[in-house]
């Protein structure tokens, strides 16, 4: 995956994670480029779309659009399921996540995709593995005094 | 006195409280300078807050350049809670781009040794995010060393940071292939998946990784028949399917692996039937699953009976309801249909189905994908389909439909004049969208047909007093009636009811169209001349027309004028001349050079209107000579005539012929160019009727695994020779095989000078661009004896 954006109906970019060196004026550029094409899209559309080289997966949940941008040999449809993941990961994590949940707590939002995507690959197919892994580190934050139990 | 800083969700909450842009600004504004002065104090209890706030004003879209030193501070603080945040600032402010990134890599190789997991953890993620070559090179010890480490919640992290190293680094797949061995072994599904991740870039860039990886074949084939058949487990499962995103990953590397090579692909043969077969399909995941599982048997030497099972999976997505499942069937297809022609034609109903798709991204692959199944035995049933898609497609498909259609329909059309009519048809529907061939190749087809002149100037003459807007037809309807105007007036056709049209008619349409604004320079230039064939064409008195082509004497637009000023000295001086010059024109053939036969057969001399774009790069010295072979031989300039089809014809003629003409050549193919992958062939022939002319034909291939694009090809021969180069079939190619780029050079040499040629290449290949020079070796003596 080159890169992920989670933006609202209006436009308002609420996560932005790049796994390919760009600079922040490139960034800028795609992002709106890409929330204005996506915006565009017309419901009844399929998630896919090509753009510049590449393959955008984008999906709806609510108010939050989840975009992805892959590459050519990248499956499209695990792509879908990659997302899925995310959300649910975050409904598990915020009890039923609603955009709001992901304004106030955007580094939670990082945390969170950090633990299950590295370097653009994912790195944990476990639910559970992955709130574990959360939990620990809230926990760490909270009270780093006190030693950790093995994360396996 | 001290300030209290605001927590970051209380600042969240007042920007989101701003009720326009402008206030917006000035609380960032503000909070900004209180940061910039906190950062200045230094205080590290609220570094991280501070650092926090920054961030969240950063997505927003404001500047935070001056936080970058903070991340460094917050990462090197011994507190997690600073750590966590200066991490996932150093992630979004810091990349390669900026000297300061290196600095946390000493940092980093802290973290990274001292053992406590979700620290360990967070230098991972950043290095994998953000980690430059430098850094890279710098860390990859200590990363070699975490992927033996006990806690597989490290060592999944290490092996992924490991893929990012070595994208950044390829030579660190030395370090990296070793370990890859024993981490398959383990049970671990995130272990798992990253190894095979990592194995998959070892593989994909390096031929040598791939030989050695091959042996671990009978291994992945293992793990994913475990998967299927018994790793259910609910913790990775998604609706019933044991870790898809495992099983993909294992499938893409087993196709990489299969690729070309008949023993892997023997092996997995079996598994891979197993997978299509037993794979639920009710929900996506199983599909993504199957979806990759067709990918692999298509791109490995699977068994005959796989590819047609793969196929049929992919004609079962076409019915799915889900449209995703449907986009990727189509564009799979479409990839296939050249090399599993008869297993996608099984599908073709409801790939023509698809047609009537809403999303129009679906539509167009349904489009595409249907012009690629058209044979002779389907094309009529086929062009109802799809110009029944033209009359209601969406405007931007309707380019492509009208050229699609009148391609097929030349290559495969059943009769002359079903081929007629289909033009005819997309010229009525699509007229505006058409290419400027299609009008040079509409009456070379209608010239050529002698049998249906009578039905063709009739049908044209109904079509153009319908409607004189869509140019393209215009065109064709006056040069056809100034030809066959004749036959129009004759009246009878057993093809079409019997029209009695009369002079006056013909007359009176022929001005509207040279009246009209809607009507370009050119159309007014075919009316015109139309006009003036009917002068020995019709019975009546040519008063009428001499009175058009006086007046015309005097119109602002030049050609214009200087027809009509001609055609009136015709009139006037040299009337006895007049029937000959006149007269029907001969067929002009399509291929071969034209030059010569146009100057001496046809009374109206050679004009290249839109022969001219040839593409060519203006470049200095040596490389082309780009010889418009046609020109020269325009030497009776007095006539100029509306329209040469030829020139236009065959220029244009390669980009529906992606090959050579077909004619065999004895001569043998020439291999000029390997680099990486990408080759290049010549292959030669010397059409008989014409000794002095060479064609080559020039293909460019691509077998690695990146695509080929932007390539251009350019060509030099020496002064005594002549070159012409063609349009070029495309400037890209399809990594593994992809459909080829074609391009034709002609070379005239009449003076059987020895042939030299020198090629120039220029393409991008794995993002970098390349440029080749160099003088083609051992062309065979034929090529210019």
């Amino acid at each position: 995956m080159q890169f992920m954006l989670l933006f609202s109906r209006q436009g308002k970019l609420r996560l932005q994670k790049w796994y390919v060196p760009l600079s922040d004026k490139e960034k800028k550029k795609i992002t709106r480029e890409l929330v204005q094409t996506v915006l565009a899209r017309k419901p009844k559309m399929c998630s896919f779309l090509e753009w510049r080289d590449l393959k955008i997966v984008y999906k709806r949940y609510a108010s939050l659009y989840f975009c992805c941008a892959i590459e050519d040999q990248d499956n499209e449809l695990i792509t879908l399921e990659i997302i899925h993941r995310y959300v649910e990961l975050l409904d598990k994590y915020f009890g039923s996540v609603c955009e709001l949940d992901i304004i106030f707590n955007f580094e939670k939002a990082y945390f969170i995709l950090d633990e299950f995507l590295l370097g653009g690959e994912v790195q944990e197919t476990s639910k559970k593995n992955v709130l574990k892994a959360i939990e620990q580190a809230d926990l760490l934050q909270e009270s780093p005094k006190k030693t950790l139990s093995p994360i396996f | 006195m001290v300030v209290p800083s605001l927590k970051l969700q209380d600042l969240i909450e007042e920007i989101r409280g701003a009720k326009t842009q402008a206030q917006e600004r000035e609380v960032i504004q503000k909070e900004c300078a209180h940061i910039r002065a906190s950062f200045r104090d230094g205080d590290p209890v609220h570094r991280h807050r501070q650092l926090a706030k920054l961030l969240y004003v950063h997505m927003l879209g404001y500047p935070a350049h001056f936080g970058q030193m903070e991340c460094l501070k917050l990462i090197a603080s011994s507190r997690f809670t600073d750590k966590r945040v200066g991490y996932l600032g150093a992630m979004l402010l810091l990349d390669e781009r900026h000297d300061a990134h290196l600095l946390i890599t000493n940092s980093i190789k802290n973290d990274l040794s001292q053992g406590i997991q979700p620290v360990q953890g967070l230098a991972l993620c950043t290095l994998s995010t953000m980690g430059s070559a430098e850094m890279c090179r710098d860390l990859a010890p200590e990363v070699e060393k975490l992927l033996l480490q006990p806690s597989p919640y490290v060592r999944k992290k290490a092996i992924l940071t490991a893929v990012h190293m070595i994208r950044k680094v390829p030579e660190l797949s030395s370090v990296f292939l070793p370990p890859c061995a024993q981490l398959l072994h383990e049970r671990h599904h995130g272990i798992l998946l990253g190894t095979i991740t990592l194995i998959t870039e070892l593989c994909e860039r390096s031929p040598a990784a791939l030989r050695h990886f091959r042996k671990v074949v009978p291994q992945l084939v293992q793990i994913l028949r475990t998967l299927v058949t018994t790793g259910y487990s609910t913790e990775h499962s998604i609706s019933g399917v044991s870790d898809p995103f495992l099983q993909v990953q294992i499938l893409r590397l087993l196709r990489i692996l299969g690729r070309n090579h008949e023993d892997s692909s023997e092996t997995m043969n079996d598994l891979l039937a197993q997978v299509a077969t037993n794979t639920d399909t009710s929900r996506n995941a199983g599909n993504a699953v199957l979806f990759e599982t067709v990918l692999t048997i298509m791109d490995i030497r699977s068994a005959a009976g796989l590819r047609v099972l793969a196929v049929n999976i992919l004609g079962r997505f076409l019915l799915n309801s889900d449209r995703n499942i449907r986009y990727v069937a189509l564009t799979s297809l479409l990839r296939l249909v050249q090399s599993d022609h008869s297993a996608v034609q099984r599908h073709r109903p409801t790939v023509v189905e698809c047609l009537r798709e809403t999303d129009a991204s679906l539509s167009r692959r349904a489009l595409e994908l249907s012009l690629a199944l058209v044979n002779s035995s389907n094309v009529r049933a086929m062009m109802q389909e799809l110009q029944a898609f033209l009359e209601s497609c969406p405007p931007d498909l309707r380019a492509d439909c009208a050229s699609g259609i009148l391609l097929a329909a030349e290559r495969f059309a059943p009769t002359k004049r079903w081929h007629i009519d289909t033009i005819l048809h997309v010229l009525t529907t699509a007229g505006t969208h058409v290419q400027d061939d299609a009008v040079a190749n509409l009456t070379q087809l209608i010239g050529g047909a002698q049998e249906l002149h009578a039905y063709s100037v009739r049908r044209l003459y109904n079509a153009l007093a319908e409607n004189i807007s869509q140019q393209p037809l215009v065109q064709v309807a006056a040069w056809c009636i100034g030809e066959y105007g004749d036959l129009l007036l004759a009246g009878n056709c057993e093809e079409i009811e019997p029209l009695q049209v009369d002079e006056e008619e013909v007359l009176a349409l022929l001005e509207k169209v040279l009246q009209s604004h809607m009507s370009l320079p050119a159309t007014r230039g075919y009316a015109l001349t139309a006009l003036m064939k009917l002068s020995t064409r019709l019975c009546g008195d040519n008063n009428r027309i001499r009175q058009v082509v006086s007046i015309y004497g005097s119109c602002l637009d030049v050609e214009l004028q200087q027809r009509a000023v001609e055609y009136d000295t015709l009139f006037r001086k040299y009337d006895h001349m007049r029937a000959a010059i006149l007269e029907k024109m001969p067929l002009v053939e399509r291929d071969g050079p034209q030059a010569d036969e146009e100057a001496k057969e046809s009374k109206e001399a050679a004009q290249l209107s839109e022969a001219a774009p040839v593409p060519t790069e203006p470049q200095a010295s040596q490389l082309l000579d780009l010889l418009d072979l046609l020109d020269g031989t325009s030497g009776d300039v007095q006539h100029p005539p509306p329209l040469d089809p030829s020139p236009g014809g065959a220029l244009v003629h390669l980009l529906d012929l992606p090959c050579a003409p077909p004619s065999p050549a004895p001569i043998p193919d020439l291999k000029v160019f390997e680099r990486e992958g990408v080759q290049l062939n010549l292959s030669f022939i010397r059409p008989p009727e014409n000794p002095a002319l060479l064609l080559i034909t020039v293909t460019a291939t691509n077998f690695s695994e990146g695509d080929v694009t932007h390539f251009i090809c350019q060509a030099a021969v020496p002064k005594s020779l002549q070159l012409q180069l063609q349009a070029p079939s495309g400037n890209t190619v399809p990594a593994r095989g992809g459909l080829p780029i074609t391009q034709l050079f002609r070379i005239l040499n009449p003076n059987k000078a020895p042939l030299r040629l020198k090629l120039r290449l220029t393409y991008n290949h794995f993002h970098q661009s390349v440029q080749e020079i160099f003088e083609v070796n051992n062309l065979p003596v034929e090529s210019w004896q």
